[in-house]
């Protein structure tokens, strides 16, 4: 094999493994902190992605009204569950969050769409879509669920999954969907040629995983969901809520996967049901890394983004098989290296 | 005499099987009470019971506000804390964080004041307050574990067994830093195997049998009850050697 082609896919194997990397951080974040391993992840992906592209092409995306009808439905759920003491603040800001929020997004989204908005307009209206999305799947699905086992809040996230993608079947048909680059510059470097698309990947990755890193380092509320991570119990007696630590980590697994449908959108076309394979790689990202560690993760993922792009180059028809075979020596090895079962505490 | 915490009638049950029977016991203002008894009596279960770990039947009152339908957070907001028998530190984060978090409800600027109180009552600790929780020896943990419940500026601080497994010179540490709450205005409510020292300290005392209360009464009056010695204190007074 030539060096420039071998080149090339490792470039393509890193810019996708950037992608898989973000979306595997994200599923660790969120089952160390609320125990619930996120099928939907790729849901977030695609609407994200979904989102900016029916927003380029000026019009109206249903995720819109979803973000509301949920809205609506969590109004609910807190009225019910505060029936015990409903005092006016409580209700104000049950509002607030549940009504206004989306109502608000929604207005936005409906007061710019058809317009010939800017590309960072359409992008921050699809983010604070499906980020308003994932907070109310957390409180309507997960949250009521808090207290049950590993295994039930799987059977919900699967559920949560299927549930998004038949709705993304509705809101933009089966057609497969492409949305404008984020910038059309390139320029070339010996024999590989960098795109504008490919570079924001690279700079919104790292900066991603900074600014993460700085969140959980440095801010309050990093550390608050840090230490829920690490002992809920502990975290509840220094008066952590739970709820509000699967809150953020719903909030910014939303955020993560809608910017990686952002980024990947405009080099890939995306269908309604192409997220769950992308979350799925993400997912192995995640497995490699134990579902505990940030930096294994990451560098799983790049090494999932690579063995993709090989293996589409000289297998394609077993693509997804040899990806996703990398997962059993994986397992095998933890298996082998596990000194015992734990015994699952709640 | 005003109740700071109030217990009146509860009952615990793990299933079917009451673990606390119809316990009733009161801490006042600025009051050390101890509660002693063997392994299996049921205290650690009154006390998780009490923060909300465990579900009671009965009623719990703090601060002269029923606080039976909290969860464990909105306790802590009244002012009511537990440190567990585990301590339940965040292992991998250092021991300053761990601190900050012990103030996660309080004010950034009485945080402040909470840390200087903290160090100065644990010196260690300011000492060790870039290494990992994880890493501290137990009788640091057990300061750090009281340290981070203090810190939210507790009215109450429930301690489960706060000697268990630690060097005899520390736990005189531990319990000389119990006596010094009280005059820093925070009562407690200690529950103890070390029956000795805890009634040494303690102005009141349970004394608790497969999950009821059998005494009650002054601390000094419970140490030289002859019961009390035989089963707890590890002697007996002459003459008294059958019960």
């Amino acid at each position: 094999m030539n060096t420039t082609i071998m080149l090339f896919l490792v470039q393509d194997g890193i810019t996708n493994g950037a992608i898989y990397a973000l979306l595997g951080l994200a599923l660790v974040l969120v089952f160390a902190v609320t125990r619930v391993i996120l099928i939907p992840q790729g849901e977030f992906v695609t609407f994200g992605a979904l989102t900016y592209a029916t927003l380029s092409a000026g019009n109206m995306p249903g995720t819109a009204q979803l973000a509301v009808a949920m809205g609506v439905v969590a109004f609910g759920l807190d009225l019910f569950g505060g029936r015990r003491s409903l005092h006016l603040r409580l209700v104000a800001r049950a509002f607030a969050i549940n009504i206004l929020l989306p109502v608000a997004i929604y207005a936005l989204t409906y007061w710019f769409a058809g317009k010939n908005t800017p590309i960072a307009v359409n992008i921050a209206l699809s983010l604070l879509i499906v980020a308003a999305i994932g907070l109310f799947l957390y409180r309507l699905v997960f949250q009521p669920l808090a207290h049950t086992s590993v295994l039930v809040l799987l059977i919900a996230s699967v559920g949560a999954h299927l549930a998004l993608q038949g709705l993304g079947l509705v809101f933009f048909g089966a057609e497969g969907q492409r949305g404008p680059t984020i910038s059309d510059a390139a320029f070339m470097v010996g024999p590989l040629r960098f795109t504008g698309q490919s570079i924001a990947v690279y700079a919104i990755t790292i900066a991603f995983i900074v600014g993460l890193w700085l969140f959980f380092g440095l801010t309050l509320y990093g550390k608050a969901l840090r230490a829920t991570a690490v002992n809920r119990l502990g975290a509840r007696l220094v008066g952590i809520r739970t709820t509000l630590s699967g809150q953020i980590a719903f909030l910014l697994a939303s955020v993560i996967g809608a910017l990686s449908g952002i980024l990947i959108v405009p080099i890939t076309t995306l269908y309604y049901d192409t997220g769950f394979l992308i979350g799925l790689k993400g997912f192995i990202a995640a497995i490699i890394g134990g579902l505990v560690s940030y930096p294994l993760t990451a560098v799983a993922a790049l090494v999932v983004g690579t063995v993709e792009a090989f293996s589409s180059f000289y297998a394609s028809n077993f693509k997804e098989v040899i990806v996703f075979t990398l997962i059993l020596p994986v397992l095998v090895l933890r298996s082998l290296a596990a000194p015992e079962v734990e015994e699952e505490k709640d | 005499m005003s109740a700071l915490l109030k217990v009146t009638d509860a009952h615990v049950a793990y299933g079917k099987v009451e673990a606390v029977r119809a316990v009733s016991l009161e801490v006042a203002d600025n009051e050390i009470v101890t509660i002693i008894g063997a392994n299996g009596a049921g205290k650690t279960t009154l006390l998780n019971a009490i923060m909300g770990i465990l579900p009671l039947t009965g009623g719990v009152a703090f601060a002269g506000k029923d606080i039976l339908q909290l969860e464990i957070e909105d306790r802590v907001a009244t002012g009511l804390s537990l440190v567990p028998e585990h301590r339940e530190l965040f292992g991998t984060m250092n021991v300053e964080d761990n601190l900050q978090l012990g103030a996660f409800r309080i004010a950034k600027a009485v945080a402040a004041r909470s840390f200087e109180r903290v160090y100065t009552l644990f010196p260690r600790l300011k000492e060790r307050r870039k290494q990992l929780a994880g890493t501290l020896s137990g009788g640091e943990q057990q300061m750090l574990a009281m340290g981070r419940a203090l810190m939210g500026a507790p009215k109450l601080l429930m301690l489960d067994e706060p000697s268990l497994g630690l060097a005899p010179i520390i736990v005189a540490d531990i319990f000389r830093t119990i006596g010094e709450l009280r005059a820093a205005g925070v009562s407690v409510l200690l529950v103890e195997q070390n029956a000795q020292a805890a009634l040494k300290i303690a102005d009141r005392a349970y004394v608790m049998e497969l999950g009821e209360f059998i005494l009650n009464g002054p601390a000094s009056e419970i140490a030289t009850n002859a019961r009390v010695a035989a089963s707890y204190l590890g002697f007996t007074h002459e003459g008294e050697s059958k019960i």
